[in-house]
């Protein structure tokens, strides 16, 4: 593997990720790097820069300070600036450097912990994997430090699987499938997946919609108070991957089941709030058992997959839809076209995505190399505009531009799916 | 006005608080102690992406972990270059394993035989971890040199980790830039303008005397084709104007053997006589006369009266992205009546420490500012918050960032003036921004001014 691109872009890395997470939270993130992280960050992968005052830093590690294992020169820099900010918590997120001197993201954490009395976080990214890893750990680390247990305010309950299956059958209708106020936390909403164009939004009305009721939105739109409450709700939605390991967090401690999938389509958005409802229930009468994980997959079609074929013959080999990007969003759509435009679409996942998530047909393809020979034979490729170089003239291209993968390019350009998917699907209809 | 943090009812910081001080009190050359760093909105000085490729023709191929990458992989996005940029990623693998050389090289050399057609020059920038695992460059250079010899390499830097030793990456940048230059026979009417990213002013003094000397005169930014770029190499003298292409100018001047001049950019009248004094010595023409020089001086104080009088008590922000020697901008304008209250900058440039001692003196209370202090974070808001009514002029993007006004000079990296130009230029661009917005929010997020662009 050389681990080239010739042509196309790098998707956002994990340390962006963490601050992408954590941003709208009232923290303090600090990106432990020479320099250049945080013009990126807030040049390509943050939006949000310019409108909101979050505090995201660099440390500005120098070479000296790297040679000499100077982490004094961090703690007191961070010390310093939150005791005049007094952020609600800090989090220190890691780049090649530190990765490269062994520096203890948990121990330094500690300290800075005890000498502000602030809460804080040691995040052990590398600025060597995707957005989704370090997203993903930020909300799993929320998730393990501020999400409040109901069970020690209201009724001091000991285990969290019972009362989270106590509260259930209090909203579950038993005979029919429908969500009786079932309340609902959104998990995994980042601008790099869904920018900022009112996408985070169309999620809580679509859920609305459905009769459900959204506690929180991790974390866009949401304080850290709000998400705080999280554990009053019934069930996780897992919309990216950014959002599964603060579910599994979620799950562990509060015995809260989840589904995973994004709400883009004309008929994936009703099975997946059955799977919403469905996951509830299965939870709820295996008493929060050990057994719900073999059903918490939401997002899953693959209808093509028993060597069926679809519209004008064709399968996962010809005449397919390629889908580039998140492994969860493209999924999602990827089943949606599968559903409705009746041709077979496989995903090609460049970012980290959960176990088992991706169908037989689907493929992880984090360089360029990987790409390429599974674009051979599509009819049409759905990905960020800076993919169309490598795709084959052969197949149509579909532009849906990513964030995470393009930045601010083309922005404007970016579709809310959950509001109207039509547009994109009458492209390949 | 920004908004507020979700749920974040309290001010954190309001004006006074926001990190300054008096310019009396401040000390040379770090007034402020270093710490944890904001980045500011404003994006208009150039990159070492946008620096390398103006080297016509040339392909980039940048070797690092993803987070580094993504900055200037967008970079090449944003700038419509996407086919002169390539990019390796460094994986944890690649740390544990020890085969970072084998990346280098075999990324590069799968990269070149993708590459629709050879190009005459790549440029691989390796990175901190490169510098940190005791990388062999000399090794991988010579096997590239080997597999590709009709093309030609250089060695190219991104490792900011060493900014704080030695040269820093915009000076090694600029250094790099020039050294695909291949010997040549000298012709001694050929000058070459080395260092600037942008354009020298076709009115500006260096530009006016070089070409009423009748010399040929090479600068990078007008050559379109690889072979233009080589006949710099036949250049007599070498001037940079930008402090930080003056390693690179000397390193130019003894591999090739040409003279290289570091022209001071000065707003001071007297260091500007001397220093293209020293120009036309080497050149072997004659100085300007004191006639012209009268000349020019009055041309000077016209512009700086005539702004005055419009500008009035108007408060004037300066920040150092707009030239090299913010200081002795603001001891110009000063002396000349107009109210500069505000410097920005994290640190005081050489070249400024007379400004900067005078400034102390005669203008004590002038106020300094750092730009990446965490602190500035809120300073937007702050002003915002307590901004009376009335304009504020701002000289340079991030000044006009830090007091959200539309009324500024959109310029950066000195703008390619230079001598007396540089003075009556700047007049006449503070007096345009006074009487006209800017859409600023838009105009100053846009990387690499004076680059082409395709965002936006």
């Amino acid at each position: 593997m050389k681990q080239t691109a010739r042509i196309i872009s790098t998707y956002s890395a994990d340390v962006m990720g963490v601050c992408s997470a954590l941003f709208e939270l009232d923290g303090m993130t600090v990106m432990h790097d020479a320099s250049g992280c945080n013009s990126t960050y807030t040049t390509h992968d943050e939006p949000r820069w310019y409108d909101m005052d979050s505090m995201v830093y660099i440390s500005g590690i120098s070479e000296m300070e790297a040679i000499m294992g100077d982490d004094e020169k961090l703690i007191s820099d961070i010390v310093d600036a939150a005791k005049v900010l007094k952020p609600a918590f800090i989090a220190i997120a890691g780049t090649p450097i530190p990765t490269m001197t062994g520096f203890d993201f948990e121990a330094v954490a500690s300290v800075i912990e005890s000498r502000t009395g602030t809460p804080s976080f040691g995040f052990p990214t590398t600025g060597m994997n995707t957005y989704i890893h370090g997203a993903s750990m930020a909300l799993a680390g929320i998730a393990k430090r501020f999400v409040d247990d109901p069970g020690d305010s209201k009724n001091g309950e000991g285990n969290t699987l019972q009362m989270s299956a106590r509260k259930l059958a209090s909203v579950l209708d038993d005979c029919c499938m429908r969500p009786n106020g079932i309340k609902v936390n959104v998990l995994g909403l980042t601008p790099l997946d869904f920018s900022v164009n009112g996408t985070d939004d169309s999620i809580v009305q679509w859920l609305e919609r459905e009769g459900f009721e959204v506690v929180s939105k991790w974390a866009m739109g949401n304080s850290l108070d709000e998400i705080r409450r999280s554990a009053e709700a019934d069930v996780n939605l897992v919309v990216s991957a950014a959002g599964y390991g603060a579910a599994k967090v979620l799950y562990e401690r509060f015995g809260m089941p989840y589904a995973i999938g994004y709400p883009v389509g004309n008929e994936l958005p009703g099975l997946l709030a059955d799977q919403i409802i469905l996951n509830v229930k299965k939870f709820r009468e295996q008493g929060g058992a050990d057994t719900f994980e073999s059903s918490e997959i939401s997002v899953d079609s693959g209808v093509f997959l028993n060597e069926s074929e679809g519209v004008n013959g064709s399968t996962y080999e010809k005449g397919f839809a390629a889908v580039i990007g998140e492994g969860i969003t493209s999924l999602s759509l990827a089943s949606t076209i599968e559903l409705e435009c009746g041709i077979p679409a496989k995903v090609l996942c460049a970012t980290e995505c959960p176990e088992d998530i991706l169908r037989e047909c689907d493929r992880m393809t984090p360089d360029e190399d990987d790409i390429i020979p599974e674009l051979q034979g599509a009819a049409f490729v759905i990905a960020d505009p800076l993919y169309k170089p490598i795709v084959p003239e052969s197949a149509k291209f579909i532009s849906l531009p990513s964030e995470a993968f393009s930045g601010r390019i083309y922005r404007d350009e970016i579709p809310d799916l959950v509001d109207d998917i039509n547009e994109l699907l009458i492209k390949i209809k | 006005m920004l908004k507020k943090i979700n749920g974040s009812q309290s001010k954190r910081l309001n004006a006074e608080e926001i990190p300054h001080v008096r310019i009396a009190d401040a000390n040379f050359p770090a007034p402020f102690r270093s710490g944890l760093e904001y980045s500011s909105p404003a994006r208009g000085t150039w990159n070492i992406v946008h620096t390398g490729m103006l080297i016509p023709e040339a392909h980039e191929i940048f070797v690092c972990a993803a987070g580094c990458l993504r900055g200037v992989v967008l970079t090449a996005a944003e700038m419509g270059t996407m086919d002169r940029f390539s990019t390796v990623a460094v994986r944890e693998n690649n740390l544990l394993d020890g085969d970072m050389e084998d990346l280098v090289i075999e990324g590069v050399t799968d990269i070149i035989k993708k590459l629709p057609k050879r190009p005459p020059a790549v440029l691989v920038y390796t990175s901190c971890v490169h510098h940190f695992t005791g990388v062999d460059l000399d090794m991988i250079y010579s096997v590239l040199r080997s597999r590709f010899p009709d093309i030609d390499f250089t060695d190219c830097y991104m490792n900011p980790i060493m900014r704080k030793s030695g040269l820093t990456p915009d000076q090694l940048m600029r250094s790099r830039l020039y050294m695909l230059l291949h010997e040549r026979t000298i012709d001694p009417k050929a000058v070459a303008i080395i260092g600037n990213d942008l354009p020298t002013d076709e009115d500006s003094d260096l530009m006016k005397v070089l070409k009423g000397a009748g010399l040929k005169v090479h600068e990078i930014t007008s050559c379109k084709t690889y072979e233009e770029y080589q006949q710099m190499a036949e250049s007599r003298v070498y001037v940079s104007y930008n402090p930080d292409a003056a390693p690179g100018g000397d390193m130019l001047s003894e591999r090739l053997g040409g003279i290289h001049y570091a022209l001071k950019f000065s707003f001071d009248y007297d260091e500007i006589d001397a220093t293209f004094a020293g120009l036309a010595d080497v050149l072997g023409i004659e100085p300007r006369s004191s006639e012209e020089i009268a000349a020019l001086r009055a041309e000077c104080e016209r512009e700086l009266e005539e702004t005055k009088r419009l500008i009035g008590d108007t408060a004037v922000s300066i920040d150092y992205t707009f030239c090299p020697r913010p200081l002795g901008l603001a001891e110009l304008l000063l002396d000349h009546g107009i109210n500069v209250t505000k410097v920005y900058a994290d640190g005081i440039p050489g070249g400024d420490k007379a400004a900067f001692g005078s400034l102390q003196k005669e203008h004590p209370d002038l106020m300094f500012y750092p730009t990446v202090h965490p602190g500035m974070r809120f300073a937007r808001t702050a002003n915002a918050e307590e901004k009376e009514e009335g304009k504020i002029l701002a000289i340079g993007q991030k000044a006009a960032a830090f007091e959200e006004t539309d009324h500024f000079v959109n310029v950066v990296e000195g703008g390619g003036m230079t001598g007396y130009e540089a003075v009556t230029r700047t007049c006449r661009l503070m007096r345009e921004a006074f009487l006209e917005r800017k859409e600023m929010r838009e105009l100053v997020q846009v990387k690499g001014l004076g680059c082409e662009v395709c965002i936006r």
